[in-house]
C-alpha cells in the first residue's frame, strides 16, 4: 500500500515539476521608456527572454519557490528581485538604473575640440590633424580651421578669441611647453618644432579649461604623445625641403621601444623654384634629431621620455621701408634642446598619478640693421636704433603631479601641484655698442583640486580651482572654474562653462620695478552640440573680458612695462558643421565664427580691435578617400575678413601715444589642396610602403595681405604679404618593415 | 522490502537527476545552436546571446555557452552595421567589448584554441569596420593576428578559411581583396567542413551555409 503512495506521491511532484508558469512583463528605463534586448531570466536557471522592441518579455519556467528574476543590459546597472514562485503566472515589470558609462554620459564640452582615438565620438579624429589641407602638417595648421582661432599669417601661433598668440599655451604630457614654434622672424610665420604624427590625442580648448591648466589666458593646446608603436620599422623621407630618416624599435613583448630621427631641412631648392619676396643671404637650414623611449612599468603603467635637438639659421634682406636706396636686414640662429619625461600608473584600484617633467634651453641670436645696396652694414643717421645684436637665452623647467581618485562611477577628484622655472636672459646691443642687459628668473609655483561629479549619465559638472604664487611678481591668485553638461536627448546636449584665468604679462617687458598684477581673464561659455557618430553640429557664444593687461611706454630705447592697467573684452558666436554622411565616401566640416573685441595693451593709445583680430573667419574644409587611385584628396578654403592695422607714435605735444594712421586690410581667401598617393596600400606582403605627397597652398594666386608696416616716422607703408604667393611641396616617404604608410603621409601634408 | 524499495526509488532518482543536468544542458545547448544556422537579425542574435550567456552563467564551469553567446554578440554587431561604411561605433562598440569579456571567461574556462582566436578575429574585424579610416592600422594587424594564431592551433578548423574568405571578398581590390581568392578559400573552407568532426555535437560546427552563401555571391 506504502509502496502505491510513494508511487503517487512520485507522479504527483513529476506532475507538478512539468507544470509551466509563465514569467511576463515590461522592462522600463528610469524615463519610462520601453528598453529592448535585455536578458530577463531567474538566477542559476536557463529560463528567461529577451525584452522585445516594446520592452516586453515572457517565458516559462518549472522553477518553484523563491528564486531571483535577474535582467541585464549593457548601459544598465544588473536587476535582481526575489520571486515566490507558485502555481500560478507571474507579471513583474522591470525598471532598470541606467549605468554612468564613458560611452553615454554627457561630455564636459564647452570650449574644447578634441582629436583623439577614444572610442567615444569625438569631433576630430588623430589624422585630421594632418589630413587638412590648409594644414601644411603643422600640429596648429589644422585647429585654423576650427571655429575660435584667427587666420593671422604673419606670425605664428593661435589668436584664439580675441588672445594673442601668447594667450595659448600648450602642453605635452601634461606638462608646459616653451619655444613650441621655431623663433619668430618678422613677418614670417614659423612653423611649429614638433611633427604631428608623435602625438595620438590633441585637446583644442578656447576657452573654459581645467583647473589643471594655468599660464594660459584664452587658450590651452593640450597634446599626448603616442605609446609604445604597433612594430619596428625604419623610415626615409625625401622631399624638395628635406632629408629625414628614423629607426623605431619595438621590444619583442611589446613593453617597451625607443626611437631615433633625424632630419635635415634646407629650402634652397624651394626657393629656387618658388620665388620668395624676401632676398636670402643664408636660405633657412635645420637640423633636427629627436629620440624616444617607452617602457612599461605595469600593467596600467607607462613611463615616456621624447627629447629634441635642433639648430637653424637664416638671414635675409628686403628694401628698407625707412629709406629708399638701403636695404634692411635680418638674421637668426637658434640653438633649442627640449627634454619631456612622464609616468602615468595605477595605484590601486581607485588612484591613478600622472607625473611629468619638462625641461627647455633655447637660445636666440638675432643680427637686424641696415644694409647699402651692396649689403654693407651702415649706419643711417636717425635710424641707428634700427641696428642693433640681440642674444637671448632661455632656460625652462616644468613639473607636475595630479593625482586622481576615482570615487562613485565616472565621479572623480584630481588633487595636484605643479612648478614652472623660467630664467630669460638677454643682452641688446645698440649700433655703437652700448649693451642693455636683462634678465628675470621666475618661479610659478601652483596646487589646483577639481571634481568631476555625474549626477547621472545626462548631468555633470566639473568644478575646481587653482591657486598660483609668482616669485616674480610677488603676487598669488585664485582661480576658480566651473563647468557644467546637460544631455538634451540622445544625441544633444548643452554646456555652460565659467572660469578665471591668469597669465603672466610678457616678461621681455618687465624691466621696471613697477608693481605688476598677472592678467586676467573671466570666461563665459554657453554650447549646444549634437554629435552621431556621422555628423557633428556645434554652436557656442562667449564673453570674454580682460583685466590687469600689460601697458608699455618707450623708455628711450626699448619698449618697456609702465604698468598692468589694461583691459578689454571678447564676445561672439562660432558653428561648427561636421558631415560624413550626406555625400558618399566625402567627409567635410565648414566652421565660422563672429569675434567682436576691442583692448586697450602695451602702447595702445585707446581701447581699440586689435590688428591680430577680425569680425568674421570661415573654413570649408574637404576630404576625400578616392579608392580606385589609392588617393586621399583633401582640400580647404579659409576665408577672414580685413583686420585693421595702425600706427601709434608718441606725441612729445601731448606726452601720449597717438595713432598717426589707420586702415583695414583686404578680405582674405586661401585655398588649399593636397594630393596623397599611397601606392602599396593593402598590398599585405609588401616590404616597403611608399607615400608620395603633392600640397599647393593659395592655389588660385589671390592676393593675401596680412597687414601694414610703417616707417619709422609713420610716412611709408606697405601691406605685409606671405613670402611667396603660392606654395607647392613633394615629397615622398618610404617605410620598411611594417606598415606605416599613416605615419609617412602624417609626416608633410 | 519497502526500505530496498525506497533507496532504489532514491538512487534512480539521484541518477536521474545527475543525468538530467547534463542532458538539459546539452539539450539546451542542441535547441539554441538549431537557430544559430537560421538566425538572421540583430534581434536574433541578441536573444542568442542572451540565452546562452544564461546557460554560461549557470553552469559556470562550460566554455561553449560563454564561446556562443561571444559569437552571437558578434554576429548581431556585424548585423547592427550591415551596408555601411564605418560610422556605427557607438552601436557596436558596446557589443564588441561584451563579446570580448564573454570569450575572456570562454577562454579561461578552455585554455586557447583555435575556436577562441577566430572570435577574436571577428571581434577586431568588427571594431575596425565601425571606423576603418580611423582603426585600420590597429585592428587590421590585431584582426591578422589572431587569425595566424587560429590557424597555427587547428590548420583544419574550417572557419579559419571562411573567415580569411570574408576578408578577401568584403576588402576592396585595392586594399587586396579578391574575390577569386576569396572563392578559392571558401572552396577550401568547405572540403575542410566535410571532414570536420566536432568533439561532441554542441561544439562549433557552424559556418558551411555562410561559405556556401558566399560562393553563390561570387558566381
Amino acid at each position: 500500500m506504502s509502496k502505491w503512495i510513494l508511487v503517487l506521491a512520485m507522479a504527483l511532484v513529476t506532475g507538478m515539476l512539468k507544470a509551466q508558469v509563465t514569467i511576463s512583463g515590461k522592462v522600463l528605463d528610469q524615463k519610462n521608456k520601453a528598453v529592448s534586448g535585455v536578458s530577463v531570466g531567474l538566477r542559476d536557471s536557463y529560463d528567461g527572454a529577451t525584452s522585445d522592441s516594446l520592452g516586453n518579455f515572457r517565458f516559462t519556467t518549472s522553477e518553484r519557490g523563491k528564486k531571483i528574476l535577474e535582467a541585464s543590459s549593457i548601459g544598465f546597472r544588473a536587476f535582481e528581485l526575489e520571486l515566490d514562485i507558485q502555481g500560478s503566472n507571474i507579471q513583474q515589470d522591470i525598471i532598470l538604473r541606467e549605468e554612468i558609462s564613458e560611452l553615454k554620459a554627457v561630455v564636459i564640452s564647452a570650449g574644447t575640440f578634441e582629436a583623439s582615438d577614444r572610442k567615444k565620438a569625438t569631433v576630430l579624429n588623430p589624422i585630421d590633424i594632418v589630413t587638412t589641407a590648409s594644414g601644411n602638417g603643422d600640429v596648429t595648421g589644422a585647429l585654423k580651421s576650427l571655429p575660435g582661432a584667427q587666420q593671422v599669417g604673419e606670425s605664428e601661433g593661435l589668436f584664439v578669441r580675441g588672445g594673442t598668440a601668447q594667450e595659448t599655451r600648450t602642453y605635452i604630457d601634461g606638462t608646459l611647453v616653451n619655444n613650441f614654434f621655431y623663433s619668430s622672424v618678422p613677418n614670417i610665420a614659423q612653423r611649429g618644432r614638433f611633427s604631428p604624427f608623435i602625438f595620438k590625442g590633441t585637446i583644442f580648448s578656447t576657452g573654459g579649461y581645467s583647473a589643471l591648466y594655468g599660464q594660459a589666458l584664452s587658450s590651452a593646446l593640450i597634446l599626448e604623445s603616442i605609446d609604445i608603436p604597433e612594430q619596428t620599422s625604419a623610415n626615409i623621407g625625401v622631399t624638395m625641403l628635406s632629408l629625414s630618416a628614423g629607426y623605431q624599435h619595438v621590444a619583442k613583448n611589446k613593453q617597451s621601444s625607443f626611437g631615433l630621427n633625424y632630419g635635415y631641412t634646407d629650402l634652397t631648392l624651394a626657393f629656387a623654384i618658388i620665388k620668395q619676396r624676401q632676398e636670402y643671404q643664408q636660405v633657412p637650414v635645420y637640423h633636427n634629431a629627436d629620440a624616444n623611449f617607452r617602457i612599461r612599468t605595469s600593467k596600467t603603467g607607462i613611463l615616456k621620455y621624447y627629447g629634441t635637438f635642433s639648430t637653424n639659421e637664416l638671414s635675409f634682406f628686403q628694401p628698407s621701408i625707412d629709406t629708399p636706396g638701403y636695404k634692411s636686414g635680418f638674421g637668426i640662429s637658434n640653438l633649442n634642446t627640449y627634454h619631456n619625461l612622464s609616468w602615468r600608473e595605477n595605484l590601486g584600484k581607485k588612484w591613478k598619478m600622472h607625473a611629468g617633467i619638462s625641461y627647455t634651453y633655447n637660445k636666440d641670436k638675432i643680427r637686424s640693421g641696415l644694409y647699402t645696396m651692396d649689403k654693407e652694414p651702415v649706419v643711417v643717421d636717425g635710424l641707428a636704433f634700427r641696428n642693433f645684436y640681440q642674444e637671448r637665452l632661455g632656460n625652462y623647467a616644468n613639473a607636475k603631479l595630479v593625482l586622481e581618485r576615482r570615487l562613485a562611477g565616472l565621479t572623480m577628484i584630481r588633487v595636484g601641484g605643479e612648478y614652472n622655472y623660467s630664467d630669460d636672459r638677454s643682452d641688446y646691443t645698440t649700433w655703437n655698442g652700448i649693451v642693455f642687459p636683462f634678465q628675470a628668473k621666475e618661479h610659478i609655483k601652483a596646487a589646483f583640486a577639481e571634481t568631476d561629479i555625474y549626477v547621472t549619465n545626462d548631468l555633470a559638472a566639473k568644478i575646481g580651482g587653482r591657486y598660483e604664487h609668482s616669485s616674480l611678481l610677488n603676487r598669488q591668485s585664485i582661480a576658480p572654474r566651473l563647468s557644467l553638461a546637460y544631455k538634451t536627448g540622445k544625441n544633444g546636449q548643452a554646456s555652460v562653462a565659467y572660469g578665471v584665468f591668469y597669465q603672466n604679462p610678457d616678461i621681455r617687458y618687465l624691466t621696471g620695478s613697477a608693481d605688476f598684477n598677472f592678467a586676467k581673464a573671466t570666461h563665459y561659455i554657453a554650447q549646444y552640440q549634437r554629435v552621431t557618430s556621422l555628423q557633428t553640429f556645434r554652436a557656442e557664444v562667449f564673453y570674454k573680458k580682460y583685466d590687469d593687461l600689460i601697458k608699455t611706454k618707450f623708455n628711450g630705447a626699448l619698449e618697456a612695462a609702465s604698468g598692468t592697467d589694461g583691459y578689454g573684452d571678447a564676445k561672439g558666436f562660432e558653428f561648427f558643421w561636421r558631415d560624413k554622411q550626406t555625400i558618399k565616401n566625402l567627409d567635410y566640416w565648414i566652421s565660422y565664427s563672429y569675434l567682436d573685441t576691442k583692448r586697450d595693451f602695451l602702447n595702445f593709445p585707446s581701447v581699440t580691435q586689435p590688428n591680430f583680430a577680425t569680425r568674421h573667419t570661415a573654413s570649408l574644409v574637404l576630404k576625400k578617400f578616392v579608392t580606385k587611385l589609392k588617393m586621399n584628396i583633401n582640400g580647404a578654403y579659409n576665408f577672414a575678413t580685413g583686420r585693421p592695422y595702425y600706427y601709434i607714435m608718441f606725441n612729445p605735444q601731448s606726452g601720449k601715444n597717438e595713432f598717426v594712421d589707420k586702415g583695414q586690410t583686404i578680405d582674405y581667401h586661401n585655398l588649399s589642396f593636397s594630393l596623397n598617393y599611397l601606392p602599396s596600400i593593402g598590398k599585405k606582403d609588401a616590404k616597403m610602403f611608399a607615400v608620395y605627397v603633392l600640397s599647393v597652398s593659395n592655389v588660385f594666386n589671390f592676393y593675401q595681405e596680412y597687414g601694414y608696416e610703417y616707417s619709422y616716422n609713420g610716412y611709408r607703408k606697405q601691406a605685409i604679404v606671405p613670402p611667396s604667393r603660392v606654395f607647392v611641396f613633394l615629397g615622398a616617404f618610404l617605410s620598411f618593415g611594417v606598415d606605416r604608410t599613416d605615419d609617412a603621409i602624417n609626416n608633410n601634408l | 522490502m519497502k526500505k530496498f524499495i525506497s533507496l532504489l526509488l532514491i538512487c534512480t532518482l539521484a541518477k536521474t537527476a545527475v543525468f538530467s543536468q547534463s542532458d538539459k544542458y546539452v539539450k539546451a545547448m542542441e535547441d539554441k545552436l538549431a537557430q544559430v544556422e537560421k538566425t538572421g537579425s540583430a534581434d536574433g542574435w541578441k536573444d542568442l546571446a542572451n540565452g546562452f550567456e544564461r546557460i554560461a552563467d549557470v553552469e559556470k564551469s562550460q566554455w561553449l555557452p560563454y564561446y556562443y553567446a561571444a559569437l552571437s554578440r558578434v554576429m548581431g554587431g556585424y548585423m547592427l552595421g550591415n551596408g555601411q561604411a564605418g560610422g556605427f561605433a557607438d552601436k557596436t562598440d558596446p557589443e564588441a567589448d561584451k563579446a570580448d569579456e564573454l570569450i575572456s571567461k570562454a577562454l579561461s574556462l578552455s585554455g586557447e584554441n583555435s575556436e577562441i582566436w577566430c572570435i577574436r578575429k571577428m571581434i577586431a574585424t568588427l571594431r575596425m569596420s565601425a571606423d576603418p579610416m580611423n582603426r585600420w592600422q590597429t585592428y587590421g594587424p590585431a584582426a591578422a593576428e589572431a587569425l595566424q594564431k587560429a590557424k597555427q592551433m587547428d590548420p583544419a578548423n574550417p572557419r579559419v578559411y571562411l573567415l580569411e574568405g570574408q576578408d578577401k571578398f568584403y576588402t576592396p581590390e585595392q586594399f587586396g581583396g579578391s574575390k577569386s581568392e576569396a572563392k578559392a578559400l571558401f572552396e577550401e573552407a568547405l572540403k575542410k567542413f566535410e571532414s570536420f568532426k566536432p568533439a561532441t555535437p554542441i561544439h562549433p560546427t557552424w559556418g558551411a551555409s555562410q561559405a556556401k552563401y558566399f560562393l553563390g555571391q561570387i558566381q
